[in-house]
């Protein structure tokens, strides 16, 4: 069948839905262009993440020349073949599990992908990727805007971020986020408790429902609590669940299980929101030893994100998922005095989910120190961009959310030769 | 304009933490100027908070073992809290978080290096309590809350956590270590936007031989002391040429000098940088925000006005502050409750309010990380992301809970400051909310006397004051008008 994606978008899916044989990523774009709920998880790996210890050009001489106590031997990297330059790349030896979903198909790698000028501030970087806007990061988030393109009446748990504080991504012009960073803590107290505390519960309601116009900061924090009160007895419920795998215990497995509850207790979320940090690695980064501490991000992460994946595999719901990642900049070529390394330039997204194309999208850069080679940038120092990160944003809104990418990034990002997703 | 005493209120709220029965005594017979002078010159008011830890009649403490508040971090939190609670010095203890937020220096990262104990040393100890007389990050910030910013930003580029937390502590000649170099450019002084790439390389080697040292073999004893060093072998000696004047003639050239003088290098760029009037308008608009408002846009003329006092007094902070609490912007009413309070705040302002007998300063400790403020563990060194961003739905939760809690805690307390209020449902909310300094709208006040009346006739009775009062301080802790200072 030589249909592209974008005439099948454009023709719909009804002239498919009489056919049997439709190829497995069809189906699940099928599925999601009916009622099923297809949602986007996105990951911030914040800090800095060092793509070039997490898919390794363990072939390039000078990866390892710059990188003399840094750099992962060859002869542990986990190969997964060359990019469409011909550069053999594998990842880092504690992601076996995303080795594993990588053969599925199931995982996109996306290298060297960043922006023009490319902020080196942890904090201007995180606000540059999180309202998709160089020129201006001060307004609102991208996925934001997304939610702001939905058809009311939303969801309350339209959008589940499972950290303490909303991250600039999801602030809204106009849908009210939730923030769920323990479902279990995520309750109604009441100082009596029983009959009094439904009384207190009814009494707040109320009292929320007051928004006084002529106090902004007021009625700010009345939406607030009025969306925690609406949303008390849905997180409950996703308090229940049994999943089908164990998640790690720490902070980023517990937050992937909640996510997994509220897709299977069908809460409606269109995008959930997780963070795991610690990727600011300016000393003692260490990239082997078992208790080093990039070792310990990648462990982390791939046991997070195994038993994410293989619990919705198990519950039927990977077709409806799309995990996305991302981090404020990548990190400087050489190592620094500290065996660290400081803020560079463009780095790895990884997207996984049962409709992802798996496979290495973009090109590695050359890591040769020459001043004018073209991969790099800051005078050989850091990775320069390929992939702008508006396009994978671009991507994920058209094709996987069924949005309209130019309305919600304020421009054109579509780069073709992109499709993973 | 406002009363005398709503004004101090204000001011009490704003330059402290809210107004507890010990100050409405103390402030009750002075007038708006005195009340400023009063905060601002504390010197003159013994630093004796800490001896009241542990006595009866003030806020407890809950610890494992011997309330250790060097070492232990719990601790050393719960100390700080305490101090907020009972100082009588609560402009120092505002500004100390207000320094703890603009350095904002991490505990883990430091815990990693020189394990819990010595990190809490290094973040909170009392240097006179301490065996070797360390000196924590927040004693640091206690000794400047009101000087200088051009020495503590000297002290704080020597001080043992931000040396562990900014990897200066492996800064060398052969590899610079840029991570100070540049939060000391991007978050200490003049601000993103106003430094290149090439000042965060220049300023790299500026600080080059400025380490730590420390017993290494002993790293994890809480006797061992940590002390920054100067190693001249390990400073880049050539000159550093930066995008902006250093010098007072313009020159941007830090010159070569021989290694055994490099730390004027950081004296000079320090020196530079406090001076600049970029950071003269950035901090005066920090100070702006955190104690005017952080919504209505400052005049520029205003921060310019500010900057200047800052710049004429040798980078000061009190002049500042003495300017800013008496200029119209300060004092207008309409500002009144409309300033986000941080997290640490609203807990503070709440003890005060409602009451602290019987109550720990331990049981704030879970509540206040799920509210999104950690004291000791800022979430990066730009600090907690203030006004909105504290408002979460899981964080608003974490208030109202926080409220269920301390208010059931208290409840016999409220019952019987309450007895006099008994008569009807309607004079037992004119009461609580009298004491707690909210701001009530009147549709707020109908749902608390239709949430009183609720579930039974009103007889008065103690358990009714007990259950009633209990929930409609709850209610109002919980409330969205309560949320502001």
């Amino acid at each position: 069948m030589s249909i592209t994606r974008r005439t099948f978008i454009k023709n719909g899916v009804a002239a498919f839905t009489v056919t049997l044989a439709v190829p497995r990523f069809l189906s699940d774009l099928a599925r999601a262009q009916g009622a099923v709920s297809r949602n986007l998880i996105v990951l911030d790996l914040s800090g800095g993440n060092d793509g070039l210890s997490m898919l390794v050009p363990y072939t390039d001489p000078f990866y390892y020349s710059r990188r003399p106590t840094l750099g992962i031997p060859a002869g542990t990297v986990l190969p997964i073949g060359s990019d469409s330059s011909g550069k053999p790349l594998g990842l880092h030896p504690k992601l076996a599990g995303l080795k594993d979903i990588f053969n599925q198909g199931r995982l996109a790698l996306i290298q060297r992908v960043g922006y023009e000028n490319s902020s080196r501030s942890h904090f201007f970087g995180t606000d540059i990727w999180s309202t998709a806007n160089p020129a201006n990061s001060t307004g609102s988030g991208w996925v934001g805007r997304y939610l702001s393109t939905l058809t009311p009446p939303l969801d309350p748990l339209v959008a589940w971020n499972t950290t303490g504080d909303t991250p600039h991504a999801l602030q809204s012009p106009s849908v009210a986020v939730a923030s769920i960073p323990s479902v279990s803590r995520y309750a109604f107290a009441s100082p009596t408790g029983g009959s009094e505390a439904t009384l207190e519960r009814a009494a707040a309601t109320s009292i929320a429902s007051h928004v006084p116009v002529d106090k902004p900061q007021v009625a700010f924090v009345s939406t607030t609590v009025q969306s925690a009160l609406a949303t008390l007895d849905q997180v409950a419920a996703v308090g229940q669940y049994k999943p089908s795998v164990a998640y790690p215990n720490n902070g980023f497995g517990q937050a992937l299980q909640a996510i997994a509850g509220a897709m299977v207790k069908g809460t409606g979320t269109k995008v959930f929101w997780v963070q795991t940090g610690g990727f600011d690695t300016h000393a003692s980064q260490d990239t082997t030893a078992d208790n080093g501490a990039y070792v310990k991000l990648m462990v982390t992460l791939n046991d997070g994100l195994t038993a994410l994946y293989n619990d919705l595999k198990n519950q039927g719901l990977l077709s409806d998922t799309l995990l996305l990642s991302f981090s404020e900049f990548g990190r400087r070529i050489t190592e620094n005095g500290s065996r660290g390394t400081d803020h560079g330039a463009a780095s790895v997204m990884l997207a996984m989910g049962g409709g992802v194309r798996g496979g290495l999208f973009g090109t590695a850069a050359n890591l040769s120190t020459d001043p004018q080679n073209p991969t790099l940038e800051n005078s050989g120092g850091d990775v320069h961009y390929e992939t702008d990160f508006r396009s994978a944003y671009a991507k994920v809104i058209d094709n996987w959310l069924g949005g309209d990418s130019v309305a919600v990034l304020g421009g054109n990002f579509r780069k073709s030769g992109l499709d993973f997703v | 304009m406002a009363d005398s005493a709503n004004l101090i209120a204000h001011l009490l709220r704003r330059a402290g933490f809210g107004v507890g029965s010990d100050e409405m005594v103390v402030f009750a017979d002075l007038s708006y100027a005195q009340a400023v002078d009063r905060l601002l010159n504390y010197d003159a008011i013994p630093d004796s908070v800490d001896s009241k830890i542990g006595q009866p009649g003030f806020l407890g403490t809950t610890s494992r073992g011997a309330f250790s508040p060097n070492t232990v971090p719990d601790d050393a939190r719960q100390r700080w809290l305490f101090r907020m609670v009972h100082s009588q010095r609560p402009l120092q203890e505002k500004m100390t978080l207000f320094w703890h937020n603009y350095f904002a220096t991490g505990y883990s990262k430091v815990a990693g290096v020189v394990g819990p104990a010595n990190a809490t040393r290094l973040m909170a100890a009392k240097a006179s309590d301490d065996p070797v007389k360390q000196r924590g990050q927040i004693e640091l910030f206690r000794d400047y809350a009101l000087g200088n910013l051009r020495d503590l930003l000297i002290q704080v580029t020597i001080d043992p956590a931000m040396l562990i937390w900014l990897d200066g502590d492996t800064n060398t000649k052969a590899q610079p270590q840029e991570n100070f170099g540049r939060e000391l450019m991007e978050l200490f002084s003049r601000g993103v936007g106003y430094y290149t790439e090439s000042d965060v390389y220049a300023a790299a080697r500026v600080f080059t031989g400025v380490n730590l040292t420390y017993n290494s073999n002993d790293v994890k004893n809480p006797n061992t002391s940590f002390t920054w060093i100067y190693r001249p072998n390990q400073h880049e000696t050539s000159a550093k040429t930066f995008s902006f004047p250093i010098y007072a003639g313009g020159g941007k050239t830090i010159p070569a000098r021989s290694a055994s003088v490099g730390t004027q290098d950081g004296v000079d760029l320090i020196t530079a940088l406090a001076n600049h009037p970029e950071t003269a308008r950035r901090v005066a608009a920090k100070l702006y925000h955190f104690f005017v408002s952080e919504t209505i846009a400052p005049d520029p003329a205003f921060i310019d006005q500010l900057g200047l006092v800052y710049l004429q007094n040798g980078t000061a902070i009190k002049p500042v502050l003495q300017a800013l609490f008496m200029s119209p912007q300060f004092q207008d009413e309409s500002t009144f409750f409309t300033r986000y309070a941080w997290p640490v705040e609203y807990v503070v302002r709440a003890i005060k309010e409602v009451g602290w007998t019987g109550f720990s300063a331990g049981s704030t400790l879970s509540p206040l990380i799920s509210m999104g403020q950690e004291l000791l563990e800022p979430p990066n060194v730009a600090g907690w992301v203030l006004g909105q961003s504290w408002f979460s739905t899981g964080a608003m939760l974490a208030r109202m809970n926080f409220g269920s809690a301390l208010a059931g805690n208290q409840q016999f307390r409220i019952a019987t400051a309450a007895a006099g209020a008994r008569s009807s449902p309607q004079a037992l909310v004119d009461f609580l909310t009298s004491r707690l300094t909210a701001d009530v709208d009147p549709g707020v006040y109908a749902d608390l006397v239709s949430y009183a009346s609720a579930g039974g006739v009103w007889t008065g009775s103690d358990t009714q004051l007990r259950t009633k009062g209990a929930g409609i301080v709850h209610l109002i802790l919980g409330s969205a008008g309560y949320q502001f200072v």
